[in-house]
């Protein structure tokens, strides 16, 4: 609850994370909200679907999330009518990273991810601090267990960095299914150690044939 | 954009100083930063910065020599004490000739060498020919100077190749600006320079330099937490820029790491060099 008068802030806890593939894109976040150690809902959706093939994930401060998902949503809007296309996963990828630095000395308190394919259909995440600095990798989390579910990432999807030269192929070797399974298994896992994760994952799924979304169940306590 | 007011906030009167947004105006004129509407402006800065740790901890280093200028940056991010990523591109592509660094803020060093970027493709397309170094650290640095005390935190090295031949400048969110030949910014800078330092010399071939750079943002990585991940080297020659190496610290560990090898294993790395 905001008692300072120029503290506009909250912490509504969750977790998102995302996995990109050769072909597919796995985007998923919990449906719990929270203030301090109360549930407010077990259904709020932290997804939210800007383009055919760009989702995004927020955790942070849901305020400021529906602010900067009706923002975007907006300038895609005005984007289509005056491109009259999609924009691409890079270049929303962009605009978000721009929105967020414009607020810079009166930041987003989001924790974003951005996921879907890119211009060559292969699956692109990426991964955003709360002022907009980003980057392009093969799999991310943000949130309250983000600390609990990377190093499990790491240590399943760890590929060579892009940095290295002479370069070494990144492709994530999990297939769709694989990939959702081990979504799943992560966030049942930082169920159990974070108290702001649970009840539910929404699962996003972006490939060639469109977006599919499944529901999972997750404890409740 | 700043003008898509949703909040209703500003509903309440700004400090003075503070941007207005009118809200009849076009969406998409160009954005302005919007301030909080709070008296403590520098203490609202502290805790947001707190809040929203922005990822930052770097080794960044560059120096001229006979062949040009080489720039060498690590890749770690970190947010406190999380590392929040190990492969950052600590090295921009301003343009063909001309390369940044990125210390500090990462957000920050993004956006503004983004914007450096467009301000020296404006300067080429209204004067003809390619801005100079001297010229766009100039832009980079009044830009800086104007956001000074706002809690930007840039350590900027811009290095490139012009009609005066290779330059190197040190810029700065306090609005510093300096011209040099060795530089180096960030928490492992220290590390750096002592190796830097001591291995310079103003007529290296381009393999030597890359070498040195590599050795010291190595050792840089060694000793700084707060640095690690891929060492990156670049060359500025007359003909631009190019990517040297890009290697793991983990695996330049075993290149370089001082080792005084006990009698056994002496014994051992004599017997299988045989």
């Amino acid at each position: 609850m905001a008692l300072r008068r120029d503290w506009v802030y909250e912490n509504n806890g969750g977790t998102c994370v995302a996995i990109a593939g050769s072909d597919y894109c796995v985007i998923a976040a919990d449906t719990r909200l929270s203030v301090g150690y109360s549930i407010y809902t077990r259904e709020f959706s932290k997804i939210c679907n800007l383009a055919d093939k760009c989702v995004l994930a927020t955790s942070g401060f849901q305020g400021d999330m529906k602010a900067l998902q009706k923002n975007l949503a907006a300038r895609h809007l005005i984007y289509q009518h005056q491109h009259n296309k999609q924009m691409s996963c890079p270049a929303m990828a962009q605009l978000l990273s721009n929105t967020l630095y414009y607020k810079r000395f009166f930041p987003y308190y989001t924790f974003n991810i951005l996921g879907g394919l890119d211009s060559n259909g292969k699956g692109c995440v990426f991964t955003y601090d709360a002022v907009g600095s980003y980057e392009r990798v093969g799999y991310s989390a943000q949130g309250t267990g983000a600390g609990l579910i990377i190093p499990v990432l790491d240590n399943q999807l760890k590929s060579p960095s892009p940095l290295l030269l002479p370069a070494k192929d990144a492709v994530t070797p999990l297939s769709e299914a694989e990939a959702v399974d081990l979504v799943k298994d992560v966030f049942a896992s930082a169920t159990e150690r974070d108290i702001y994760t649970g009840d539910k994952v929404e699962i996003v799924v972006i490939n060639a044939s469109g977006i599919r979304q499944e529901l999972m169940e997750l404890r409740k306590d | 954009m700043m003008e898509l007011d949703l909040s209703g906030f500003e509903s309440c009167p700004l400090f003075p100083g503070g941007v207005v947004a009118d809200h009849g105006e076009n969406p998409l004129a160009a954005a302005s930063f919007q301030l909080p509407a709070c008296s403590d402006f520098d203490g609202f800065q502290k805790d947001a910065i707190q809040m929203t740790k922005p990822a930052k901890g770097t080794t960044t280093l560059a120096f001229v020599f006979k062949e040009g200028v080489i720039v060498a940056a690590d890749s770690r991010a970190t947010m406190g004490g999380y590392i929040s990523s190990q492969s950052v591109k600590k090295i921009v592509e301003i343009n063909p000739h001309m390369l940044g660094t990125i210390a500090g803020g990462a957000a920050d060093c993004q956006f503004w060498h983004r914007n450096l970027g467009i301000k020296c493709r404006l300067h080429e397309l209204a004067n003809k020919r390619r801005i100079s170094v001297t010229g766009a650290s100039k832009l980079l640095a009044n830009i800086l100077y104007s956001y000074k005390g706002m809690g930007l935190s840039v350590g900027t090295m811009i290095a490139g190749w012009d009609e005066k031949g290779p330059g190197l400048y040190y810029v700065d969110n306090e609005g510093g600006r300096l011209k040099g030949t060795r530089f180096s910014v960030g928490s492992g800078s220290p590390y750096a320079y002592g190796v830097l330092d001591s291995g310079y010399q103003f007529n290296m071939s381009v393999e030597e330099a890359a070498e040195l750079a590599r050795r010291a943002i190595y050792h840089a990585t060694f000793h700084d937490g707060a640095s690690g991940g891929v060492a990156s080297v670049y060359h500025v020659g007359p003909q631009g820029w190019k990517k040297l190496s890009g290697d793991d610290v983990g695996e330049l560990h075993y290149k370089y790491y001082p080792m005084i090898l006990t009698p056994t294993e002496q014994e051992m790395a004599d017997t299988s060099a045989a």
